[in-house]
């Protein structure tokens, strides 16, 4: 950061300029410097890089039978064969395929509903206020499982975006909570004030004014509910409410269960779905909290 | 009891390099002195009231000695000054009267407070119901939540919990700034009242409120971006100020019976530097109305009369 | 210029809005043309409340807020707009009242977008210049940063030059000062008094009685939502008759004079009368026989441009 040239140059002592500190973008350094950020990116990126490529590297389909049945991983079958002789490594690069699907589209749709509830209802207050509480709170107490059963028996088929869309409907009540609150206490600030006597009108406000300001909220929010709707899933698909025409890494651990792995050993069907979920999900909160970290001052440790 | 610090140095450690917040205070305080610490935002008063009793980081420390009652304050090693904090010398906080824990009650916390330096909250409950009475609060206090309890009661409630082991100095920081009038005048007298029954041997009043300290304090000590700029008692920092700054300051104050139309009154043009990368030599140099060529140099901070610093090299020249 | 009549500001709270929290009651006063009136109270008073709801952000529960002939309560948005041409606010907290994402000069932006919207830049600019040097800064320093790398002086500034672009006639200054260093209160103190050879009327509420006795020519001190003392600052200073106001008068601690003894209640039984005076549990000479727990005093001029609600302090 100091420039060398003028150091060369100058002879007299009073002539070396202070070195001024390089104009640093001081998200990104903290970003870059963030551990748990690194880390967590870099696993939830290899899965995905994983998830993309993985279907190119395989030629099977997932629910044929291609080989010997109960065979361990080999050269041939990298993960190795189920009770049927389908190949697990197949299964299990589209399950990933499956499961970011989920989390993008179920994550998505959660985050887009619960961020226009909680907006309108943290800056509009009063009776809207109200009215869209009882809304929610109504859908978080609603039995999920019990109205899946109930779809599960009119839909013999589901695909995946199917599952996506339920989940998206019936996660969003916890996203609009927190922005609510967010909302709320943004609302109050002076600068809001300022804006309305300056002739604003309240929808320009909350979208040049407020939303802004929760940016890093936003973006920690949709993390989460990318990584819940991801498990959810997988608690779906385990207890067979899954998807009936394709596979994912919930669904493998449940066929698993299902024809025995587990009493004769064949840890390689539902080891990997079940790590590759965990490290996925475990990666995305352990990212979250870095993200917290770099966007909260008070947190940072120098 | 007495307090000497001897160039006294905590910096803030940042992303772009060292804040020099307190960058040398050497000054001594005596039995039953009440100095109040007076001086604009980062002048480094809370700095300097922090680095005696609790100096964590990002704050830094660099070099200094504090002596209290003759013995050796570690300030630099936080688990040593564990012996010392709350017995011999004590702190009230800023915002201490919202800091308290909302789902405890004053009974528990205080016992809480108690028995983790090993003292036995029923040997000190008479005491206590002593020090209540003195403040005018009942003992029911002791069995309410803080939030029962208005502005003022907390923060007398704060001040009987933090003198309750007869510290010999107390530290309290800004403790009459986010309160009414008439409970200010309340909480000033309590501080005088508690030195007068010998609870606390000295006090540092840290406040931006001068005319408080007029009332309160027998010394000011004036700071001024990080260095200690006058210090005397009351009456000269108000009446008759030496350095440039104390002058400005003091006049610049509104008084009532002093009316914009009758007489205009007038600031300190100019910022405060920042403490990133100090100027050198005097730091008010660049706002001072009288600054002359030996300015470039650090004035030091040394006695001109009896019990009254300076820090300017004008006001050296005038006495001996 | 502005008249408060009987204006009262009740807030429900409690479950369902059971409870009511009366924060301002029946309160009125008026701000003549180029005038600066001191809106004095602790907290609690209900003086950030009544500056909300002249500048239309609080709903008015009852009473009349009427600037030159208009009734503010009746405003909606677009005649709104055009009140805030006219009446504009600076607050108290400086930092608070950006937007930390964005710059400083976004403010004056707004400004353009929403009142100027015809006005072409190089005379908008100019427009910028005047406006920040009639408040005493340099536009060279302070254009083109972000709020935390201004002062909160500066800052409280640049509000003031903000309002100024609107050539308005009535600025509420909410504690603007209380924020500030002692070296920069001053000068924005000065700021304001200069304004007014303008023609512009100031409402400036506070909680420092030295600052209201420096700058403005009317005070009025409020308790608990209720008007106290009303009148000329030089009277009421000199001559407080309020028990309330002595009691402020006494307990603010002053560079010339040390504190009086005063009797202070330090245990204020806070009983909620309903009907009689908000003062009576905690004044000295309040007694049954004035009838102060049972009647809710009315303003009395006491003397010529000094109003009292105290039932006690009749003329003799």
């Amino acid at each position: 950061m100091i420039e060398q040239k003028n150091i060369k140059k100058s002879e007299k002592m009073d002539e070396i300029p202070i070195p001024k500190p390089k104009k640093i973008n001081e998200f990104l350094y903290f970003a870059l410097s963030n551990n748990r950020l690194k880390v967590g990116l870099t696993v939830v990126l290899l899965f995905l890089i994983l998830a993309l490529i993985g279907p190119l590297l395989t030629h099977y389909k997932w629910d044929a039978y291609v080989g010997p049945v109960y065979h361990p991983p080999s050269s041939e079958y990298w993960f190795g064969t189920t009770t049927f002789g389908q190949d697990v490594f197949t299964q299990f690069v589209l399950g990933l395929r499956a499961s970011f699907l989920v989390g993008v589209v179920g994550g998505g749709i959660g985050t887009l509903i619960g961020v226009i509830i909680g907006f309108t209802a943290g800056y509009r207050g009063g009776i809207i206020d109200e009215f869209l509480n009882i809304i929610t709170n109504v859908v978080i107490v609603i039995p999920t499982l019990a109205i899946l059963i109930i779809i599960a028996t009119y839909l013999k088929v589901r695909g995946i975006m199917t599952e996506s869309i339920f989940i998206g409907f019936t996660a969003w009540p916890w996203a609009a909570r927190a922005i609510r609150a967010q909302t709320f206490s943004l609302r109050s600030r002076d600068f809001v004030d300022m804006a309305r006597m300056s002739g604003m009108k309240p929808l320009k406000i909350m979208f040049t004014e407020i939303a802004p300001n929760m940016m890093s909220y936003l973006l920690m929010t949709l993390i989460l509910q990318f990584g819940g709707a991801i498990l959810i899933a997988a608690t779906l698909d385990f207890i067979g409410l899954g998807p009936t025409n394709a596979i994912s890494l919930g669904l493998m651990m449940n066929l698993a269960v299902l024809w025995g792995a587990l009493q004769l050993g064949m840890w390689w069907w539902f080891v990997p779905p079940g790590f590759a979920i965990m490290a996925i999900v475990g990666a995305l909160y352990v990212m979250n909290v870095g993200l917290d970290e770099v966007f909260n001052p008070k947190l940072r440790k120098l | 009891m007495s307090l000497k610090v001897e160039n006294l140095k905590a910096y803030y450690q940042t992303l772009y390099g060292d804040v020099k917040a307190l960058d040398g205070a050497t000054f001594t305080i005596k039995d039953g002195e009440i100095m109040g610490l007076a001086g604009e935002s980062g002048c480094g008063k809370t700095t300097l009231g922090h680095s005696l009793i609790y100096l964590t980081p990002p704050m830094r420390f660099v070099e200094g000695s504090v002596e209290l009652d003759d013995e050796e304050l570690p300030v630099w090693d936080m688990k040593k000054m564990n012996t010392f904090r709350f017995k011999k010398i004590s702190i009230i906080p800023q915002y201490a009267m919202n800091a308290m824990n909302p789902t405890r009650k004053i009974g528990k916390m205080t016992s809480e407070l108690l028995e983790s330096r090993r003292i036995s909250f029923k040997t000190t409950l008479p005491e206590l119901k002593r020090r209540l009475d003195l403040v005018e609060l009942t003992h029911d206090v002791l069995n309410m939540y803080p939030i029962e309890l208005s502005g003022g009661m907390k923060q007398r409630m704060v001040m009987v919990i933090s003198t309750l082991l007869n510290p010999s100095l107390l530290i309290a920081d800004e403790i009459t700034s986010a309160l009414d009038v008439s409970t200010q005048k309340a909480v000033a007298e309590m501080l005088i009242e508690f030195r007068d029954r010998k609870f606390v041997k000295s006090m540092i009043v840290i406040t931006h409120d001068i005319s408080i300290l007029y009332q309160t304090a027998d010394s000011i000590m004036i700071m001024y971006a990080g260095k200690l700029a006058e210090k005397a008692s009351t009456g000269i920092i108000i009446h008759s100020p030496r350095h440039p700054y104390t002058k400005l300051l003091i006049s610049s104050l509104p008084k009532i019976g002093v009316r914009y139309s009758e007489k205009k009154l007038s600031g300190i043009p100019g910022n405060t530097p920042l403490l990133l990368n100090p100027p050198t030599g005097c730091r008010f140099r660049d706002r001072c109305p009288v600054a002359f060529g030996k300015c470039v140099e650090e004035p030091p901070f040394i006695e001109i009369e009896k019990d009254h610093f300076v820090a300017c090299w004008k006001e050296f020249g005038k006495n001996a | 210029m502005l008249k408060l009549e009987k204006i009262s500001k009740v807030y429900r709270t409690g479950t369902f809005g059971g409870k009511l929290l009366p924060a301002v009651v029946d309160v009125s006063f008026n701000v003549g043309d180029g005038e600066v009136v001191s809106l004095i109270g602790e907290s609690g008073s209900g003086k950030s409340t009544i500056g909300k709801m002249i500048l239309g952000l609080i709903t008015i529960t009852s009473g009349k807020i009427v600037f030159n002939g208009i009734d503010v309560s009746t405003l909606k948005k677009g005649t709104l707009k055009n009140y805030y041409r006219d009446v504009q606010g600076v607050f108290q907290d400086p930092f608070s009242c950006y937007n930390p994402i964005f710059k400083a000069d976004r403010i004056f932006r707004i400004i353009k977008e929403e009142f100027f919207p015809n006005v072409k830049n190089p005379e908008w600019d100019s427009k910028i210049d005047s406006s920040l040097r009639d408040v005493g800064l340099n536009p060279d320093q302070v254009l083109n940063k972000f709020p935390h790398q201004l002062s909160g002086g500066q800052l409280q500034r640049f509000l003031i030059a903000r309002a100024l672009l609107l050539d308005i006639q009535f600025l509420v200054a909410d504690e603007i000062i209380s924020m500030l260093d002692a070296s920069t209160r001053v000068d924005v103190l000065n700021l304001l008094a200069d304004l007014k050879s303008r023609g512009l009327s100031i409402l400036f509420i506070t909680h420092d009685l030295s600052l209201g006795y420096y700058i403005s020519e009317k005070a009025i001190i409020l308790y608990r939502g209720c008007v106290a003392e009303m009148g000329s600052t030089v009277k009421i200073y000199h001559n407080p008759i309020h028990p309330y106001t002595k009691m402020l008068m006494a307990s603010v601690p002053r560079l010339d004079k040390k504190w009086e003894e005063v009797e202070v209640e330090l245990k204020a039984e806070h009983f909620e009368l309903v009907r009689g005076c908000l003062y009576y549990d905690r004044c000295p000479i309040a007694n049954k026989d004035g009838g102060c727990d049972r009647n809710r005093p009315p303003l009395i001029e006491v003397e010529p441009n000094h109003f009292v609600a105290c039932s006690r302090c009749r003329k003799e």
